[in-house]
């Protein structure tokens, strides 16, 4: 059995009360919420908190998938689980259903959640290559109130944040535009493993069929999950087509910037972002007409 | 015989409710414990006033130690003792043997040869405690190169490893060879076709589910030691702690409680079990050591790691004439390989595979490296997964060579039934077997043709899929004494039967289950014996001082060795019975016929008397015949004549994403034939994990090190073992060859499907990718790897 240094524990009721612990243990406190990647971090010493700040019970306060119009709102506490089963979110966002469906196992999916998920900031989560996706933005509470930051500023390196030492994320928020889809694919060694690389994508046609807008996020390929703007860029006004997604694929090849570790050689990392990317985007286009593939 | 039970997992539960009296299905008797969480491993001990030791590990591959600083450490207020490697070298116990002739440190003294090696031990008050202190212990290293790469070990300029041993000038530990060169080399001049591929076998890990730990507890009054471990072998570990602590063997109690799985890991003595005995012997009290995941992963006994070249001749029309074999093997920092000391190399030397050869020879070259120590764990029967690996792989690189099916090649050059007893070009005596039949079934249930004719219209439409299959030949259940044993003893085993007088019975075995069921299996044998039904028989093991002495379980040796032991203390004890039921009945012995349970008089079937009966006359007041004791029990140590010899025939189907090159193993028909079934569905079920432990293998498992020795393996997220979603339904066949030398006829089973297994999958995959121009990939096939074979770059793994 592993086993952490010590370290105090601290479980709170409310967000304010979360706010003001964090404002006063500065940097020697982290909160725990899921605690998949935390704990085992602590229990193999990578990581020591002098401080640990127990948010689960701000489950009721941040646990919920509110779909408004023209707005999606998802609270930091909710589970993947959750994430998982709300059929009203799959059926704007199904994005959200192909990742969960691959994120690790049943047991951390009943546990993990979207705001711990963004806030460990690895470069190979899954959930925040589908905020990128989406162009989601994040709610971050201090003790001056709150303060709204895209997904571009909220992740500022592997595993750093926009979220200060004194501030917690609460609520993610989608933007909902008509006549769009979206898609996830993950190759994985095993199931449960880290992506190898995942891509996820986020289509948009307008009023006459063409592409309004079209948004590809890939995880495990740079410091960070990352959007690809130029894709945006060569798909926009264009009718949705095969060689549409194989351009978007080597633009996603040529922008990314994979190392080569025990999951697969740069070469290959390279070869599957252009891969998945022509496979997410056929998928999400098929989606708009009510197809699978 | 030759019975078909395809897909036999789902016909299991059906027949659970046949209640054998004897060999055949039942539910196993240890499983009511497990299902409920009520299993007793090491870990579920609490004994009064007990410590907890933790050990500190180096972080470096190859160091000098300069100095080791434990005042910090010492101040802890939880913690009672702290322990360096100079404190054991002044008592003698800074070293200890390996099973192979070598010694280990049990802590470092001079340098650090391993990423992982023990360096000093703590003990306290908790394990928490324990594990901070470690913190506080400050060790000066003066960093050296390592030696990684296994290829560059032997070169004049590799820093020297093993310094300790004395005039030892290189990192050479052994060169082994078998076969004859000569014969070898003439039949490779003369073949039509000669096929040679580079094949390498990486580095794997045992990770069973329990990690390796021991409490020891040593009773100063009474001088005992009593020692409960996570050990394969109780029996052998007690005598060589006897011998290297110098403590009276009577003294010694070791008891191997419920084991999480072993596959071997748990063989060695590890330097954790002597921490623990010396924690105990110094504070009085008892110590509980555990090691977490990492340590486990980094430091106990690894397996495989072999380097191999294969090279296979043959005749253009098919007709395999020799295998020739170099093998480089990386044996780590110490060579802890468990094997028998006449077998450096294992049972290596059944590389000759299934086929009938007219030379064969091999080469090792064994070396160290600044890696964990071991070599032969992992459900390898003693090196027999390399083995098979490697005639597996050559013989499909020849098919390809000459365009010919892989079964019909196989079948080709098959040993005949009536070769058998069959001597190899390398001197083992295989003792039976039928292997057309089983490789029939293993088609038939596949429906190979119609598996070929799917892949030609699939790769038609440019998808890849692939359709591999090998067949093994086992020798397992080691094994005659006058060849084999493991420093000195000798590997026979011991049985020890009693009959109460109710008419139930306890067995006792030396053999220690770390989940393959003895509990049911031994009941089951000794019931097919007697007649006592195997819910009436209590099985005892794992306890020393309850068993009588043996070997251990290892190199599925259970069922070939003790299995004998229980089957022959069986007829032992129904001989006795059979001289008691003939005073009984007042006839002669010559008049009794026994039937399961009964004898009863010839030709008169209304006189006759239960073994329960006879076990109450045996122990009552009554008389019995002249000259017999009272009582009815028995003991035996079998020293078997011969190892066992199981085979197989699998056949896997994988497909193959040609975008991801991701493999999924979409079928997988194992028929398997261990002579003799007792419990067809105990069998399954090491069928099904030696079958998914080869999907492992096969496409994700490998214990890497970086440059400077960093093991990059050190967790289940970074050391990959594979679940439920990457296996198949298994389907299962068998056919029954008889060993003829076992006296009922069984042989070992439980490694036989992660032998086989691991070739089949690599076949199918190099298949699935013979259009891009591929003969050989190396393991672990990841989607990665897969990726670079069909770029024209098949990497090895190192």
């Amino acid at each position: 059995m592993q086993v952490p240094a010590p370290f105090e524990y601290q479980r709170v009721g409310t967000v304010d009360e979360a706010v003001t612990l964090l404002d006063r243990l500065g940097d020697t406190a982290r909160l725990v919420a899921g605690g998949h990647s935390l704990i085992p971090m602590m229990k193999l010493r990578l990581a020591n908190f002098e401080y640990l700040i127990d948010i689960n019970e701000l489950h009721d306060e941040l646990g919920h998938i509110r779909v408004e119009p023209g707005l999606i709102r998802i609270g930091a506490m909710t589970r993947h689980r959750e994430l998982l089963e709300s059929d009203e979110l799959a059926a704007a966002f199904p994005i959200f259903r192909d990742a969960e469906r691959v994120i690790a196992d049943p047991v951390v999916r009943n546990r993990g959640t979207l705001g711990g998920s963004l806030c460990q900031a690895d470069p190979s989560e899954d959930l925040s290559a589908v905020c990128t996706t989406l162009d989601a933005s994040c709610v971050i509470r201090g003790t001056d109130g709150e303060r709204v930051v895209s997904m571009e500023d909220f992740h500022q390196g592997p595993y750093e944040t926009a979220v200060g030492d004194a501030e917690i994320l609460t609520e993610v928020r989608f933007p909902v535009r008509p006549r769009g889809s979206s898609a996830y694919e993950k190759v994985e060694r095993r199931a449960g493993d880290w992506a190898v690389v995942s891509a996820g994508a986020a289509l948009w046609l307008d009023e006459s069929g063409l592409i309004a807008n079209a948004r590809v996020g890939l995880a495990a390929v740079g410091p960070n999950t990352a959007g690809i703007p130029g894709i945006a860029d060569a798909l926009r006004g264009q009718p949705p087509a095969e060689e549409l997604w194989a351009r978007a694929g080597d633009i996603a090849a040529e922008s990314c910037s994979p190392a080569t570790d025990r999951r697969g050689s740069a070469e290959y990392k390279r070869h599957l972002a252009r891969e998945l990317t022509m496979r997410v985007l056929r998928r999400a286009a098929a989606r708009i007409n009510g197809q699978e593939v | 015989m030759t019975t078909v039970a395809a897909n036999g997992h789902r016909t299991a539960f059906v027949d659970n409710d046949g209640k054998p009296n004897g060999h055949g299905r039942m539910l196993r008797k240890e499983d009511p414990r497990f299902v409920r969480g009520r299993g007793r491993y090491v870990d579920d001990l609490q004994l009064p006033g007990m410590l907890h030791l933790a050990i500190l590990r180096s972080p470096l591959a190859h160091a000098r130690i300069l100095s080791v600083d434990t005042t910090l450490a010492e101040a802890h207020p939880k913690v009672r003792l702290v322990v360096t490697g100079a404190m054991l070298a002044e008592k003698g116990l800074a070293w200890m043997p390996t099973l192979s002739n070598d010694v280990q440190a049990v802590l470092a003294t001079d340098k650090v040869r391993f990423q992982g090696q023990e360096v000093a031990f703590v003990v306290a008050e908790d394990r928490y405690a324990a594990r901070d202190a470690l913190e506080l212990i400050d060790v000066e290293y003066e960093p050296l190169d390592a030696v990684i790469d296994v290829r560059t070990a032997l070169s004049p300029e590799a820093p020297v490893i093993r310094d300790d041993l004395e005039g030892k000038a290189d990192n050479h530990v052994f060169d082994w060879e078998t076969g004859d060169a000569a014969a070898t080399d003439e039949v490779f001049r003369r073949a039509d076709v000669v096929v040679s591929q580079d094949i390498v076998y990486p580095r794997v890990h045992p990770a069973p589910m329990e990690t390796c730990g021991a409490v020891a507890d040593y009773d100063a009054v009474d001088g005992k030691l009593t020692l409960w471990s996570t050990t394969q072998a109780p029996h052998a570990h007690r005598t060589l702690y006897a011998i290297v602590a110098g403590l009276p063997e009577h003294k010694i109690r070791v008891v191997s409680p419920d084991i999480g799985g072993g596959f071997g890991n748990k063989v060695p003595i590890y330097p954790g079990y002597v921490c623990a005995i010396v924690g105990s012997l110094l504070t009085g009290k008892p110590v509980k050591w555990m090691e977490d995941r990492a340590e486990n992963l980094i430091s106990t006994g690894f397996a495989r790691d072999y380097i191999m070249r294969g090279e296979i001749a043959a005749t253009r029309e098919g007709r395999i004439l020799a295998i020739r074999t170099h093998v480089l093997a990386d044996h780590g920092a110490f060579n802890g390989v468990a094997a028998p000391v006449k077998y450096p190399a294992g049972f290596f030397g059944v590389f000759t595979g299934s086929y009938d050869l007219e030379a064969a020879y091999c080469k090792m070259t064994a070396v160290y490296t600044n890696k964990a120590p071991g070599g032969v764990a992992y459900a390898c029967s003693f090196r027999i997964t390399e083995a098979v690996y490697l005639v597996e792989r050559i013989v499909d690189c020849l098919a390809d060579e000459l365009r010919m099916d892989p079964i019909e090649l196989r079948m080709k050059n098959f040993i005949r039934p009536e070769q058998f007893p069959y001597r190899t070009k390398t001197g083992w005596v295989y003792d039976s077997g039928n292997y057309a039949p089983t490789m029939e079934l293993a088609k038939q249930l596949a429906g190979y043709d119609e598996l070929r004719a799917e892949q030609a219209e699939k790769r038609a439409r440019g998808e890849i899929m692939g359709i591999g299959v090998s067949f093994f030949t086992e020798a397992v259940g080691a094994g005659p004494r006058k060849d084999m044993d493991i420093l000195g003893l000798g590997m026979a085993d011991g049985c020890e039967l009693r009959v109460h007088p109710t008419g139930k019975a306890v067995v006792r075995l030396s053999v220690q289950s770390q989940g393959q069921g003895h509990e049911t299996t031994f009941a089951q044998i000794v019931a097919e014996e007697l007649g006592i039904p195997p819910q009436d028989i209590e099985v005892v093991h794992g306890d020393t001082d309850q068993t009588p002495f043996g070997l251990g379980t290892y190199g599925s040796r259970s069922t070939p060795v003790s299995g004998a032991a229980a089957a022959l203390v069986a007829r032992k004890v129904r001989d006795k019975a059979r001289l008691i039921a003939s005073g009984m009945l007042e006839v002669s012995v010559a008049d009794l016929e026994w039937e399961k349970g009964s004898f009863t008089v010839a030709g008169d079937p209304n006189a006759s008397v239960s073994i329960q009966d006879i076990a109450m006359r045996a122990h009552g007041a009554g008389d019995l015949p002249e000259g017999v004791e009272g009582g009815l029990e028995a003991q035996i140590c079998y020293n078997p004549e011969n190892l066992t010899y199981p085979h197989g025939a699998y056949i896997c189907v994988v497909d193959i994403d040609p975008g991801t090159a991701k493999v999924t193993v979409r079928r997988f028909v194992a028929v398997d034939d261990c002579g003799t079934r007792i419990n067809p569905m105990i069998i399954e079920g090491q069928v099904h994990g030696g079958l998914t432990d080869g999907v492992g293998m096969a496409l994700m498992e490998m214990i890497a090190f970086d440059e400077d020795g960093n093991c990059l393996s050190g967790s289940l997220m970074d050391y990959l073992i594979p679940t439920a979603l990457e296996v198949p339904d298994w389907e299962t066949g068998f056919t029954v060859t008889p060993s003829p030398h076992h006296p009922i006829g069984a042989k070992g089973v439980g490694e036989s499907a992660t032998v086989g297994s691991p070739p089949a999958i690599v076949n199918a995959v190099v298949d699935a990718l013979s259009p891009f121009g591929i003969r050989h990939a190396d393991m672990p096939l990841t989607p990665s790897r897969v990726w670079e074979a069909m770029q024209g770059r098949p990497l090895p793994p190192i």
